[in-house]
């Protein structure tokens, strides 16, 4: 995938990352061999089933994880033995904004600590009233109103409005990168799309790149220019989102497409039926390791399934 | 058509509080036909599972059915049973699958257990008997007899939700409601749990009660769908009504939320 998006370099990329996970008796590998990257003013999104891996790839991006294998490249750089204050650099270059906007604001803290601490730590040199209109622009830029939302606790805020926060926690320290993983999936839909359209706004405005992890393959398309598709830690299927979705090869992927809800097919009605009808020889074929990479379209690849 | 199965009468609940009441259903009025899949959507809060409780009878205090409310399941007022006669109408008449049923199921019992304390106690059957209904049932649902002996943790959250489902028709009950039944699980998984339970409605006959927010789901599977916005059931057609010429301006606004995979990114919002 580096291969194919050559112009405006990536801010950051993973270079055939590898982390495996040892249990008793059995090892899972969360992430094998995978690589793309990240370019500004760009989304990607992967998409695969819980267990498939997407988690752990923003893991492996927010240093939570070490890889076992490959680089992680920060504007081309390895991260990996670079200096405390490129780490330093690092991390507030590369935000994140969690899936439960429940349990990822401090409940005994108001939302002005939430927005102000990020910049205390991240952009020391803001102080006073500086700092104050820095605060009120980033919550105006998620479509909140400073002097309502500052004095208030997470609890008394919507699950939409407390995503918002979170993305302006992320905002509040000027990132590059915005690490999404499912942010929509527990909101109603008619909060969902808010959220969304703030995404698309950040990423044209601001310039950012963003990898917008999730399950619901619609939102990708609604978000994303470039998509991947993940099974059991491999990227299967990658491209651009109208040539992935529009003309999908790999079976995993066909099946994936077949299974997401469409009111415009009944039960019995389905886009590519026969995926359907093997589901279980899906499953265990293309969670075994493929290295052949195959260009099945402009910018779009997939690892064939082993037959 | 003939006598609905569920019929669903000027149904008003509130919650009460100490200084006001919140009124989670309002009014609401529907019928299930015998054998029909009706879906019922809303957002979050809007009263549809209020609903779904009240009819098995499950709600709590603070939760108050209002005098005038009427539930008929095949004639007979669930409204007005006693505790002994409510035991007859739970998982006889009326089943229920819970949005997080897979963790429903007790974690110490073994699955063959589960089916057992259903069995013997509405129908007084013996272990051997409970055993080959219990593997009949699983059958069902495509899970091999020879998991009865498994315990929950041992099956992964798509086989327990089916366990629970198996469950569920084990009396061959009426109506079996399914409040989220396949929100917290993966769309192939999804898929093919809805797609046994539409297979199993048409063989066996039983009517679905299936409460979701994923609408585009909701007209794959049903016949005809209501729409709720706060307490109240603002739109009630056939499912392809809905989605094609919906009527309420909340029904279009909900279409107008959804992205969607194939031609434009988010339906147009019909004037």
């Amino acid at each position: 995938m580096t291969d194919a998006m050559t112009e405006p370099g990536p801010i950051l990329a993973l270079d055939n990352v590898s982390k495996v996970f040892h249990r008793a008796g059995s090892t899972v590998h969360a992430a094998r061999a995978v690589s793309f990257a990240l370019h500004p003013g760009r989304t990607l999104a992967l998409v695969g089933e819980s267990g498939s891996g997407k988690t752990t790839a923003a893991r492996l991006i927010m240093r939570e994880y070490r890889p076992d294998q490959g680089r992680l490249l920060f504007r081309g750089e390895p991260i990996e033995g670079s200096a405390v204050r490129d780490m330093r650099a690092y991390r507030s270059a590369v935000q994140m904004v969690f899936q439960d906007p429940f349990s990822s604001l401090n409940p005994v803290h108001t939302i002005r600590y939430h927005l102000e601490r990020p910049m205390r730590l991240h952009q020391p040199s803001l102080k006073g009233r500086a700092r104050d209109a820095a605060i009120a622009e980033v919550l105006s830029r998620v479509k909140l109103d400073p002097a309502l939302i500052l004095p208030k606790y997470p609890h008394e805020l919507s699950g939409g409005q407390r995503q918002r926060i979170s993305i302006a926690r992320a905002l509040a320290v000027n990132p590059e990168v915005i690490i999404a993983d499912e942010p929509t999936s527990m909101l109603d839909v008619s909060v969902r799309l808010g959220i969304l359209n703030l995404l698309n706004d950040m990423k044209r405005e601001l310039k950012l790149a963003v990898l917008y992890i999730t399950h619901d393959i619609a939102t990708a398309r609604y978000v994303a220019e470039d998509i991947m598709v993940m099974y059991a830690g491999q990227i299967v299927e990658w491209g651009e989102t109208e040539s992935v979705l529009g003309n999908p090869q790999h079976p995993y992927t066909r099946l994936l497409l077949s299974a997401v809800p469409d009111p415009d097919r009944r039960f019995g009605d389905t886009r590519f039926s026969d995926e359907l009808d093997r589901i279980d020889l899906i499953r265990r074929q293309s969670a075994l390791e493929q290295a052949e990479v195959r260009e099945v379209g402009p910018r779009h690849f997939i690892r064939p399934m082993p037959a | 058509m003939s006598a609905p199965v569920l019929s669903i009468r000027n149904l008003t609940i509130d919650y009460v509080g100490a200084t006001s009441d919140f009124h989670a259903v309002k009014n609401v009025s529907f019928d299930i036909g015998r054998g029909e899949f009706f879906g019922l959507a809303g957002e979050s809060g809007c009263g549809k599972s209020t609903i779904a409780f009240a009819i098995s009878r499950l709600h709590r205090p603070p939760a108050l059915i209002r005098s005038g409310s009427q539930i008929l399941l095949d004639g007979r007022d669930v409204l007005t049973l006693d505790d002994a006669a409510l035991k007859q109408l739970r998982w006889r008449e009326v089943a229920m699958v819970f949005q997080s049923a897979m963790n429903s199921l007790n974690p110490v019992l073994s699955i063959e257990r589960q089916f057992y304390d259903v069995l013997k106690t509405h129908t007084g059957m013996s272990r051997v008997a409970a055993r080959a209904r219990a593997a009949e049932l699983l059958k069902l649902v495509d899970i091999p007899a020879d998991r009865l002996s498994a315990y929950p943790h041992q099956l992964s959250g798509g086989m327990r939700q089916r366990v629970v489902i198996a469950i569920c028709l084990a009396l061959n009950p009426k109506l079996l409601i399914m409040d989220e039944p396949t929100t917290a699980l993966d769309v192939v998984v999804q898929r093919e749990i809805l797609e046994r339970i539409h297979k199993l409605r048409q063989e066996l006959g039983f009517s679905v009660l299936f409460i979701t927010h994923d609408l585009a789901l909701m007209v794959q599977v049903s016949d005809r769908i209501g729409i709720m916005l706060e307490g109240e059931l603002v739109e009630v057609n056939d499912a392809q009504a809905i989605y094609r010429t919906p009527q309420h301006d909340y029904t279009r606004k909900l279409w107008a939320s959804i992205p969607r995979l194939t031609g434009a990114r988010i339906a147009e919002a019909t004037p």
